[in-house]
């Protein structure tokens, strides 16, 4: 599933069509993937989660962590099928009560991104839910977070990879599952 | 996570509400019969006063999420009451209504589709107004992610004032959907957002008190 063309599950092309390409979005030179098209499409969204919850089902995992705001898309039907908690990764000031944060990189300037504290506890085991992999950021500060509240963070779980940006590199060693490149 | 009660005031949550349908086709239920599942469902939302600000008691549905059995309980009820339906699109307020749509979509077999603030959509949206206490903010959605004569349910976690879910409402109606009905886990009907909602029906789970 992680891009071995030889192993490629029969519904991954149907997942791969469904995604459609908007150019120069938010800016120009960007291509941006968008993943609604594929929520449109009741067989193509179900076989994205089919995919990612075999997968993970029988791995004792009891967080799935999404990023906000397409993560919130993809994460919670994994969640519900394997039984883990869902947890959200939020901008700031979104969650309310005790949170802690982790800043990361943007193009210009930083970002946060925010979980609740308790909503994790040591020695949860916990996969980190997007719909895409650009640079790693997020993703790298997604697992920061985990990790400094003693959870395992078994894999990073994406729909959509950009190979180009080379993420897979930053993610401190956690491997990445995607179904589908874009390059 | 445990609820957060505050001492010498009224408990933040009362118990069910279980609003009856005048929409034959979706079934109805009786006011007095409460499904054994939502005192769970009502116990494991957490209540954060004074947020965003000062006097607002927030209705937090992460401690939900974190209950594994409640929140599948909650994803039950509504596909329960939505599967078999003729409901096509399950559309989901951002960002929280992203949380409770898909899991109803996919259990029922309709599409999802987002409804954001501006902006976060690529590509053509329309977009509809809506009141805020201090101005106005905007909903959008995909030109062409619905047809005319589907069927729809909107889905968020909570509804307060009924200005977002208007808002949804009107955007559907637009391009020629109808919606079956607005359904939420939490409301707040001393804020009388059913009000706004017009003809369309509200199903919700759990009432509170603390607005």
């Amino acid at each position: 599933m992680s891009g071995n063309k030889e192993e490629e599950d029969p519904r991954i092309n149907g997942i791969k069509t469904r995604i459609r390409v908007v150019p120069d979005f938010p800016k120009k030179g960007i291509m941006f993937q968008d993943i609604t098209t594929v929520l449109l499409d009741p067989k193509a969204f179900k076989d994205t989660i089919d995919l990612f919850v075999e997968r993970y089902r029988n791995k004792n995992i009891s967080v799935v962590a999404g990023i906000e705001a397409r993560g919130f898309l993809f994460g919670p039907p994994i969640a519900l099928a394997i039984g883990a908690k869902f947890v959200p990764l939020r901008k700031p000031k979104k969650l309310p009560g005790e949170t802690i944060f982790e800043e990361y990189e943007l193009e210009y300037g930083n970002d946060r991104l925010e979980m609740h504290v308790g909503a994790v506890e040591a020695g949860d085991r916990a996969l980190v839910v997007d719909d895409l992999i650009a640079t790693g950021g997020t993703l790298c500060a997604a697992i920061k977070l985990l990790e400094r509240v003693g959870a395992e963070v078994v894999e990073c779980a994406c729909v959509i990879e950009l190979p180009e940006l080379q993420g897979r590199q930053r993610l401190k060693g956690k491997p990445l599952c995607m179904l589908v490149e874009y390059r | 996570m445990t609820t957060i009660d505050q001492e010498n005031k009224k408990p933040p949550r009362s118990e069910l509400a279980v609003a009856a349908s005048l929409d034959s086709e979706i079934m109805a239920t009786k006011e007095d019969v409460q499904d054994p599942r939502i005192p769970k469902i009502a116990s494991s939302i957490r209540v954060i006063p004074d947020f965003p600000k000062p006097g607002i008691m927030f209705q937090d549905i992460t401690t939900l999420l974190l209950d594994t059995e409640a929140f599948k309980d909650t994803i039950d009820i509504f596909v329960e009451r939505y599967k078999g339906k003729g409901i096509s699109v399950v559309a989901g307020v951002e960002a929280r209504g992203f949380i409770f749509g898909p899991p109803i979509a996919l259990a029922i077999g309709a599409k999802f589709v987002p409804m954001r603030k501006p902006k976060k959509l690529p590509g053509k949206v329309i977009s509809e107004e809506y009141s805020l206490e201090y101005g106005t903010d905007k909903i959008e959605m995909h030109v062409g992610a619905v047809e005319p004569g589907e069927r729809a349910i909107i889905i968020d976690d909570l509804i307060a004032t009924g200005g977002t879910l208007a808002a949804a409402i009107r955007l559907l109606e637009r391009v020629g959907v109808t919606i079956a009905e607005c359904a939420c886990v939490i409301e707040l009907p001393v804020l009388k957002g059913r009000e706004k909602l017009g003809e369309t029906p509200l199903f919700i789970l759990v009432t509170s008190d603390a607005a």
